[in-house]
């Protein structure tokens, strides 16, 4: 009996075309209830909001590793000359973009680039939905569920070459009290090597 | 025409939810509001064996001289008791929607102990959007 196989008629799930499930969309309330129960699990297992946020992260870094592949594979995987993005600005562009459509549906809201440091970029959600029936409380007001997007940003960074230190904030505004931002700090080696390029 | 107030009751009896939205009720005190909850939890078991013929839920409306009381009963044995004028024909329209909203912000949130109090703001956010802002 293969791994996977449930009997000898269905083919095991690592034969599955991985086109397949290209456009298939999950329920967003067993989305919701599955995160709900990550946190839950988590938080018996942390000691601190900081800690919660990092184990979220690598939730998140873990899911990132497989869309990075996966979107590579989709997008460039047929064509005779596959390119990837080498320069910052495109890939920022390429995760405001594909990436979020891939795991979100849509594009994200905005990418903005600090003007206080030059290794800092923001990624805008106005209303992100995994966190969208989440409410956090009081005595844990610094705790933002996104850190999972983060942690999905940081792994499709890395992956293409570009290590940084990803964490979300939440920048609430009067039209959409959801806000969030997602903050990402190149390393070092990134800025340098893109000036070198320029 | 107007909704005074919205509890939720849990199934052990307990209240966990309660908002007054108009003046139309006289004030109480919290231990007042989860005594009266407790009451209302143990007369809605009693009807619900009351029935001549047989299966019943339970009261569903219970009327008085100058207000409304409709009572949602969800599968789980959480109580949904919307509190109106007697002209007020919208509670059947509205609890549904309360209900919807309680699966979504409460069940659906990390941070609350299901059958405790609910202190979600997402909820309360809901109930202002579908009910109107709370009155104290």
């Amino acid at each position: 009996m293969s791994l996977g196989a449930n009997s000898k008629t269905r083919a095991a799930i690592f034969d599955r075309n991985l086109n397949k499930t290209k456009n298939s969309q999950v329920s967003l309330s067993a989305w919701s209830f599955m995160f709900s129960e990550m946190i839950q699990y988590t938080q018996k297992r942390v000691n601190g909001i900081g800690d919660l946020e990092r184990r979220l992260n690598t939730i998140g870094y873990r899911v990132g590793m497989r869309v990075a592949e996966l979107l590579a594979w989709r997008n460039e995987g047929s064509s005779k000359a596959p390119k990837r993005e080498i320069r910052l600005r495109d890939t920022l562009l390429f995760v405001h973009t594909q990436v979020w459509k891939a795991v979100f549906g849509k594009p994200a809201d905005a990418v903005e680039k600090s003007v206080e440091k030059d290794d800092e970029y923001m990624i805008i959600d106005n209303d992100p939905i995994i966190t969208k029936y989440i409410s956090i409380p009081k005595e844990m007001s610094q705790l933002n569920c996104s850190a999972i997007t983060a942690g999905i940003v940081e792994a499709v960074l890395d992956g293409l070459g570009f290590p940084a230190r990803v964490t979300a904030h939440s920048v609430p505004t009067d039209a959409f009290p959801q806000r969030t931002t997602i903050l990402i700090k190149l390393d070092r080696s990134v800025i340098e090597r893109e000036d070198a390029l320029k | 025409m107007a909704v005074l107030g919205l509890w939720v009751i849990n199934k052990a009896g307990g209240l966990v939810y309660q908002r007054n939205f108009s003046d139309g009720l006289a004030p109480l005190t919290q231990n007042e509001f989860l005594v009266l909850a407790g009451t209302l939890h143990g007369i809605h078991a009693i009807t619900s064996r009351l029935s001549p013929a047989g299966n019943s839920s339970g009261a569903q409306v219970i009327e008085g001289e100058s207000f409304k009381m409709s009572i949602f009963l969800t599968a789980t044995g959480t109580k949904f008791v919307l509190l109106t004028t007697l002209a007020d024909n919208t509670a059947d329209l509205l609890l549904p929607k309360i209900y919807e909203a309680y699966a979504d912000t409460v069940m659906k949130n990390p941070f609350h102990t299901p059958e405790m109090p609910i202190r979600s703001e997402g909820f309360d956010t809901r109930m202002t959007a579908l009910l109107g802002p709370p009155t104290k």
